[in-house]
């Protein structure tokens, strides 16, 4: 991407771009399928759109993106994502 | 303030202040933001008149503080319209912040400067401790001798700050009191000429045009900040270049000249003196025809090192004047002029000289006592 005067952006949508998955520092959200209820509020509150959803339901979980704040370990009615060492 | 004939040439009796006024009443800049502050304050009382009686087209933002002021600024002129603001002293250092954010996102943003001493102690009068204290924040700077130069160079700084190779903030400072408040004879455009000099804004960045999305002012980490700066700092010395076509504009149509440096009585001189803003004026009406020249700088940032050093380069002995005190180290004016004369093989003498600190009257019998001593 080319460098413009005052920094500024041009292009929409870059944020792909950035693998923010390297922040990670120790932990990361594994999810349990059996206790899953599909509600996605944990892709909702997902700072990094990390819980890909497909069809409804979650897909998998994105590691490149998933910076491992644990707000999905946490919002999670079902406590089914656990935040486990890596 | 009365403007008879608006639509004329016509010469008024305006104090620096209100010759601010008037040039920006003829830019009808899109929005104005500013917080008062002595001797700023009557930059902004008239044009908040003007907007009143429904002279201008302006949005006229009133904010709580400095920092506010610069940063409503920022954002219109971001939003891809003109917007301009004044101030002074204290509320210049409030800005300190959002200074470096106007020039670094590269916003052509006009801001007229009422020169005063920085506290402590609380003084209102004039010195430069203010705009010499932010020279360092991209912004360009041009100084004023009279309210005459204080309504062309506010024309000038919108064409020179807009201009596409440049696109970067400017001030046009004023002596606090001594120009802004003293009533000169000023010679006004007409407003149409002055809105086909300035030609209509040509946004470099609009956030609200929602055809080309933008993001301005992201995160820039260390892969990054050098290319930004790198180009930052090559429109500041760009603006060097762009000057005096700007500048010759203006003249053409003023008849009036605005050369980056202005030498008076130098050509023969061995000693020289030089200086910006009201002093320069003084320093003229004292040396007259004597063999003593002088240097007047208009344009300080960008600093036109190449023309300083071939003005100043046959003088034994140069005088530097500073209106700012500094502390451990030279004089800003000083330390430029001293750095454009380096590599000469006889080069003068340079000596710096702090004066009219806080106000300090500084009149023909000072300046002739600092020659009788050298």
């Amino acid at each position: 991407m080319s460098i413009l005067p005052g920094g500024k952006i041009t292009t929409a949508g870059n944020s792909k771009e950035i693998a923010t998955g390297q922040w990670r520092e120790g932990t990361r959200p594994e999810y349990s399928k059996e206790k899953c209820s599909q509600c996605l509020i944990c892709a909702n509150f997902c700072p990094e759109n990390a819980i890909v959803v497909k069809d409804g339901r979650i897909d998998h979980i994105d590691y490149t993106k998933c910076k491992g704040c644990g707000i999905c370990a946490n919002e999670c009615p079902m406590k089914a994502i656990k935040m486990v060492k890596e | 303030m009365k403007t008879n004939n608006p639509s004329k040439t016509q010469v008024l009796a305006l104090t620096g202040a209100q010759a601010t006024t008037e040039a920006m009443r003829q830019v009808n800049p899109a929005v104005v933001a500013a917080y008062p502050i002595t001797p700023q304050t009557p930059i902004i009382e008239g044009f908040a008149g003007m907007v009143a009686d429904g002279l201008v087209a302006t949005e006229l933002i009133r904010v709580e503080s400095e920092h506010s002021a610069l940063s409503a600024v920022v954002g219109a002129q971001a939003s891809g319209v003109r917007a301009m603001t004044a101030s002074s002293s204290a509320g210049l250092a409030l800005m300190f912040e959002v200074l470096g954010v106007a020039s670094g996102l590269r916003l052509p943003i006009v801001m007229s400067i009422a020169n005063r001493a920085l506290s402590s102690p609380i003084n209102i009068h004039c010195d430069h401790s203010d705009t010499m204290g932010v020279r360092e924040q991209g912004w360009l700077q041009i100084y004023s001798e009279n309210p005459q130069e204080v309504y062309d160079h506010t024309l000038l700084a919108l064409k020179l700050a807009e201009h596409p190779e440049v696109q970067l903030p400017i001030m046009v400072c004023q002596d606090g009191f001594i120009t802004s408040h003293a009533t000169e004879r000023v010679a006004t455009l007409a407003d149409e000429t002055v809105q086909q000099f300035i030609g209509p804004y040509q946004p470099q960045t609009n956030l609200l045009d929602n055809k080309k999305p933008e993001t301005l002012g992201p995160l820039a980490l260390p892969n990054s900040q050098m290319e930004i700066k790198e180009l930052q700092m090559g429109a500041a010395n760009r603006a060097l270049g762009v000057y005096p076509q700007v500048a010759k504009e203006l003249e053409t149509i003023t008849k009036r000249g605005y050369p980056a440096i202005e030498a008076f009585n130098l050509d023969k001189a061995g000693v020289a003196i030089v200086t910006l803003g009201s002093t320069a004026g003084t320093v003229k009406h004292t040396i007259g025809k004597s063999k003593v020249g002088l240097l007047k700088i208009r344009l300080f940032r960008p600093f036109p090192y190449k023309k300083v050093k071939e003005a100043l380069g046959h003088c034994q002995k140069v005088i530097v004047l500073d209106r700012t005190p500094t502390y451990g180290a030279g004089a800003p004016l000083y330390l430029d002029v001293k750095s454009a004369l380096y590599g000469l093989e006889n080069p003068p003498v340079v000596e710096s000289i702090i004066f009219g600190l806080g106000g300090r009257d500084f009149g023909p019998e000072d300046i002739e006592s600092l020659l009788q001593n050298r």
